[in-house]
């Protein structure tokens, strides 16, 4: 009897084993004909609550049901899962993330494309999508990644990013805010005498935006295609040099304390400095006032946020800001792609577009200025006041050990600063990837 | 399905035992021989080894699933080009040839052999002085001293990483403040010419705690006789240390030693990681292996961070071996 207890236990131990392996896979079609489609969300600083809502809109306004995933890490959760083959139906996780889920989706053709979408009419309304969108954001490499006219990504929350300084601070010392470089130069003198850098970043990495406004600045759309699909030559042009020789002169001017603390741990230390007035300028984008807003409180000086574009090259020139957004795609694996367009084509109703702004996530919609309070009609009337839009990024190409985009461009400018890297090896350094990265480009 | 470098760490851990085991087993292996009363009894035995098998098996069918196969698919996708949702494409050992090629790479090992060669060598070393201390001596709170250097082992990297970014804050950190005090000038600690010397710190701080406690519990159990005697022989404390207390828990050392190596391949890793990251000046500075072939993978090259894990997974192998075999001394006993 005891003998057959214990085979029984161990027979209990050993299904034990097999019982995790086996996870229900079937939500798709429960019997009664109704399609069920899965979303998954990446939950930024906006939260989740507001794709919840959003969801339920789309079940009322379609009936079509959904099941929806959100997480902070939504790359480790959906990753797993389409490698195994289970698609979700359509998923918002924007490209420049470390995991870079969605770029290896884009370089494996594994999205599902959204042209039609863009004609097809909103869910419950009489607009087309195309219609609704504001202009120029169907136009880039973030929605179009493959340069040949097709659109695999849908533009979503979008901010306006920009230099972020203390308006108190200008306003009690009685600085103009820089129109031109030659003007933020004379601005840096005046700043060091008082003992204040010109210049400071979170990390290396925000220079992305940066870089991308500078290159619009110094030689506008011509140039900033040629440069971000890494034309032969491009590097060599005197619009090239100009930028070269800005991103020198602007190290110079930071300030010394910021490559030390640009990492993932101490980058709020760098924006800080901004706040207590040891730094005048940073690169940032408009979440910047919701991850501050504990340590604003903690401030002892005069404090309020400005945000202004980058300087213009000269002064017929014009400063630009750089338009970040985050994108939403449908896998090419996807079971429900009909459904899962309708979907997409819901994110830009009149519904949808208010349930996210009232999270503070602001759709590309036209007259989305309208529903902005605060902080954020300021940020996001950057473009009334003169300063030009730019969009889009460097192009995909196929991965190659050691050259990646970031790492390239971007990181090498703590080197720049902290004196460790001069900016002729830096140029040296993009001359070779750039001819790697144009040999692999995706065609 | 894909190892990481930490299970690479384990891997090669595991097996060390499991050869240790087999080994014992063939040493004794004349305990096995059967009895005529035993052989009676043989079907009741045979009964009994199903038993057993039954109960090992879970063990068993666990470690092939999530330890061997993984092992196996690491070597073998070295040897091929993927990406997260491309095909696989074999090309023999390319990915091998790229990576000796490679300067990221090359300098990432650096790094991690400077912090195991580095770290080691002050861990085990004020480990033992403390312990000889803490075991040796009369000193008042001896307990308070072992519970406080114990601490630091029981914190998360996370809470770790948190408490050096202020000690090493360039202005109010304690550090600089201690340096402003005596008039020398701040340090960027975490800057890229001093990230190094901050790891090794922090690194050290964790560890040192641990071993300690592990040597003064062998310490302890050195007869105190022992002590007496030489002691009347004239021998000192420093003497003593070196001639009894460190031939006598020389098994134990060799141990912690091969351990201690290994987990630091996997520390340094989490190390860096929570306090500079993978991006940037700094990280660049810093990084080690195991961040290298993170990255990687994160750019989409599956079979060419597998290369690194092959290239990890059989230096950690050799370092085991290598400390193993100039570790070898008789075994004393008392």
């Amino acid at each position: 009897m005891k003998k057959i207890l214990s085979i029984a236990l161990v027979a209990v131990m050993v299904l034990g084993l097999f019982a995790g392996c086996n996870t229900a896979n079937n939500n798709t079609g429960n019997g009664s004909g109704e399609v069920t489609i899965k979303v998954a969300a990446i939950e930024t600083a906006y939260g989740s609550e507001m794709w919840k809502k959003v969801c339920d809109a789309f079940t009322a306004e379609t009936g079509i049901k959904v099941e929806l995933t959100t997480d902070k890490k939504l790359e480790e959760v959906i990753g797993p899962q389409i490698q195994a083959g289970k698609y979700p139906d359509v998923v918002h996780l924007a490209t420049g993330r470390p995991a870079a889920l969605t770029e290896q989706l884009i370089k494996a053709n594994g999205l599902h494309e959204l042209t039609n979408v863009l004609n097809m009419k909103v869910p419950g309304e009489d607009k087309k999508v195309s219609d609704k969108i504001a202009g120029g954001f169907t136009d880039t490499s973030l929605t179009n990644p493959y340069a040949d006219g097709k659109t695999y990504m849908a533009p979503m929350f979008y901010s306006p990013c920009g230099l972020f300084y203390n308006a108190k601070l200008f306003e009690a010392k009685g600085w103009k805010v820089p129109a031109t470089w030659d003007e933020m130069w004379e601005l840096g003198e005046k700043a060091k005498a008082e003992g204040i850098a010109l210049f400071t970043y979170p990390t290396a990495g925000y220079y992305d935006a940066f870089m991308y406004a500078l290159m619009y600045s110094v030689g506008g759309t011509e140039f900033f295609e040629k440069a971000t699909h890494y034309a032969e030559g491009v590097w060599d042009t005197p619009e090239a040099q100009k930028m070269f020789e800005i991103l020198d002169k602007l190290a110079k001017y930071t300030h010394e304390k910021t490559p030390a603390q640009a990492n993932n741990q101490d980058f709020t230390k760098n924006q800080l400095m901004v706040m207590k007035d040891e730094a005048l300028f940073m690169p940032n984008g408009t979440w910047i006032v919701g991850e501050m807003a504990e340590a604003q409180k903690t401030l002892t000086n005069e404090f309020a946020w400005g945000m202004t574009a980058l300087p213009a090259v000269s002064a017929d020139g014009s400063g630009y800001s750089y338009t970040w957004f985050e994108q939403a795609w449908i896998p090419a694996g996807s079971a429900h792609k009909a459904e899962a367009e309708q979907f997409v084509a819901f994110l830009y109703s009149d519904k949808a577009v208010e349930i996210f702004a009232a999270a503070g996530a602001m759709q590309p919609v036209l007259g989305i200025a309208d529903k902005l309070e605060g902080d954020n009609k300021l940020f996001y009337s950057i473009y009334d006041n003169g300063a030009k839009a730019a969009m889009g990024n460097f192009a995909a190409f196929n991965a190659i050990p050691d050259v990646e985009v970031s790492k390239v461009f971007f990181e090498p400018i703590d080197k720049l600063v902290a004196g460790s890297l001069t900016i002729e090896q830096y140029i040296a350094n993009i001359k070779t990837a750039s001819d790697l990265m144009r040999a692999n480009l995706k065609a | 399905m894909i190892l990481g470098g930490s299970d690479t760490v384990a891997a090669t851990r595991f097996f060390g035992k499991v050869l240790s085991l087999v080994q014992a087993r063939l040493d004794g292996g004349k305990h096995f021989t059967h009895t005529a009363k035993e052989l009676v009894s043989m079907r009741k035995n045979s009964k009994r080894t199903a038993f057993l098998w039954l109960c090992v098996a879970p063990a068993v069918i666990l470690f092939v699933l999530f330890m061997v196969i993984p092992t196996f698919n690491v070597f073998r996708l070295s040897m091929f080009e993927k990406g997260m949702f491309t095909d696989e494409k074999f090309i023999w050992f390319d990915n091998f040839q790229t990576l000796l090629n490679s300067p990221a790479f090359i300098r990432s090992m650096q790094n991690t052999l400077l912090l195991i060669v580095v770290i080691t060598l002050i861990t085990m070393s004020s480990a033992l002085v403390l312990a000889g201390i803490l075991t040796r001596e009369k000193l008042r709170g001896q307990n308070f001293f072992r519970v406080i250097f114990y601490i630091p082992n029981i914190l998360s990297v996370v809470v770790i990483s948190g408490i050096f970014s202020a000690i090493y804050d360039a202005d109010h950190g304690l550090l600089n403040s201690f340096l402003n005090l005596f008039g020398a000038e701040s340090v960027l600690w975490k800057g890229e010419s001093h990230i190094i010397i901050s790891i090794v710190i922090a690194m050290v701080w964790q560890a040192v705690g641990y071993y300690m406690v592990m040597y003064m519990a062998s310490m302890s159990a050195v007869p105190q006789s022992l002590y007496e005697s030489s002691g009347l022989d004239g021998a000192g404390r420093i003497t003593q240390f070196f001639q009894i207390t460190l031939p006598l828990i020389w098994t134990n050392i060799r141990t912690t030693l091969t351990f201690f190596i290994i987990s630091t391949i996997n520390m340094a890793f989490l190390f860096v990681n929570a306090m500079v990251g993978s991006s940037g000046g700094v990280a660049d500075a810093s990084k080690v292996t195991l961040i290298y072939m993170f990255d990687m993978k994160n750019q989409g090259l599956y079979g060419y961070s597998m290369a690194v894990g092959v290239v990890i997974f059989l230096v950690s192998f050799a370092l085991s071996a290598l400390v193993n075999k100039f570790t070898e001394r008789e075994v004393l006993e008392y």
